[in-house]
């Protein structure tokens, strides 16, 4: 299967109210040109899934200026006061997670778990109507799964078929949310021939994803 | 010397070679430039790096590569690139042997509040309460006050970051040591008097009976 597609179509495909992950830190590993079609298509109420909403130039804070963003699940948005000035002005619901239990809900959301039990939170706003689970004497809270409709991804290499690797930081978040969405779209900084990535090095399988973006067209889509 | 500079200076020292250390946005990231003699460490950056090495000259960044506060950073050799899941097994697992973190509060029971100030500043927790949680030792480098609010508290206002009581409180006046007893008082800053110290904490502070001058 050809799993080739323009990025104007890639982002056709995703409905208004969608719940999208999106991966990336601070823009690194991040899916840009899919995050400037996002808003070129002024596609709108969604829940994005993402650690944190970029950099004050670049990534996600660019869909907050149309408030494309219905609920954020995020983990830091420190850089990007836009986000924090539309949180507290309830323009835009914010559920922040701590770093750690988000990758795991992405996780269990992915591998079929029913949720993850962790220390991190427990005694603080975070555990706020969440349940306490004492195992061999130890006290954690239940964190729930995330899923989402789809997964919006950026790897360093992906072949034809689309085996993935990562670069660096670039790894962060992408590697979680290729298992935990319906739909998996992803934007590689170079797309190579099957056989190029040997298996060893190959971190996201090509089972999990449905969709290749193509290289920039000349008018840069 | 500047605050900021002679905090980082004192947290240097409590740094041990081959140690994986995090270093925190802003203030803890200077520490890196203090080591003392002999000591290597590995830094971790939570957005997945064991090994980050010093950022690289103006214009030689990769995007795919990025420290904590998303600023470009190098990797040494022997580094390791993770993805989030591992980054934070390495943290709540016990395998990183000091996180170091600025504070907005520490209160007598060492339990530490720096991830918002609810209605005005809401950064997020990132990866700070998986590190208080996690981490084997904790440090807070922080001032010792901000605009003259003491920012070492009987009791926390602000929403805990952890209730895990951090190891120690390292600030440009003294080294505080968070016990079960409380908050006892360890090394002063040269030419601070303990009068000082103890009008600019709002907590109880116990004496230490080997009170030193902080060695920066």
């Amino acid at each position: 299967m050809h799993k080739g597609i323009s990025c104007i179509k890639a982002v056709e495909m995703i409905p208004d109210g969608a719940t999208l992950m999106i991966g990336g830190f601070m823009g690194s590993g991040t899916p840009h040109r899919l995050i400037e079609e996002l808003v070129r298509q002024e596609k709108k109420d969604l829940t994005v899934i993402s650690n944190d909403t970029g950099m004050p130039d670049y990534g996600a804070v660019k869909m907050l200026a149309g408030h494309q963003i219905k609920k954020l699940y995020a983990t830091h948005i420190g850089q990007t006061p836009e986000t924090g000035r539309q949180m507290i002005a309830g323009e835009m619901e914010v559920e922040l997670c701590p770093q750690g239990t988000f990758v795991e809900r992405i996780r269990s959301g992915g591998y079929g778990l029913g949720g993850v039990l962790t220390p991190t939170g427990l005694g603080t706003i975070v555990a706020e109507n969440k349940r306490v689970i004492e195992v061999n004497g130890k006290d954690y809270l239940l964190e729930t799964p995330l899923h989402a409709d789809f997964a919006l991804i950026a790897a360093f290499q992906c072949d034809l078929l689309g085996n993935l690797t990562y670069s660096l930081t670039g790894r962060n978040f992408n590697q979680a949310m290729a298992m935990a969405a319906d739909t998996v779209i992803v934007e590689a900084e170079h797309i190579v021939p099957v056989g190029v990535i040997p298996p060893d090095m190959v971190a996201t399988p090509f089972i999990c994803v449905d969709y290749i973006v193509e290289r920039c067209c000349p008018n840069g889509r | 010397m500047d605050a900021k500079v002679s905090i980082a200076k004192r947290v240097a020292l409590e740094l041990k070679d081959g140690e994986l250390v995090n270093l925190g946005i802003g203030l803890p990231t200077m520490v890196s430039q203090f080591l003392p003699p002999g000591v290597n460490l590995y830094l971790q950056t939570e957005n997945g790096l064991v090994g980050m090495g010093a950022a690289p000259p103006p214009g030689m960044g990769s995007p795919s590569n990025v420290d904590a506060g998303g600023r470009f950073a190098g990797a040494i050799p022997g580094a390791a690139s993770i993805d989030s899941c591992v980054s934070f097994g390495l943290i709540r697992g016990g395998h990183l042997d000091l996180s170091v973190l600025g504070g907005l509060e520490v209160d007598e029971k060492g339990q530490l509040a720096n991830w918002m100030i609810p209605g005005k500043m809401v950064p997020g927790m990132g990866g700070g309460m998986d590190l208080v949680t996690g981490a084997k030792r904790v440090i807070v480098a922080m001032t010792h006050s901000a605009k003259g609010a003491a920012k070492i508290v009987k009791k926390c206002s602000l929403p805990l970051t952890s209730i895990r009581r951090v190891d120690l409180i390292v600030t440009e006046m003294a080294v505080i040591e968070p016990t079960e007893n409380g908050l006892v008082l360890r090394e002063i800053a040269r030419g601070i008097t303990r009068e000082q110290v103890i009008a600019e904490t709002e907590a109880s502070l116990i004496i230490s009976d080997n009170l030193l001058e902080m060695p920066v």
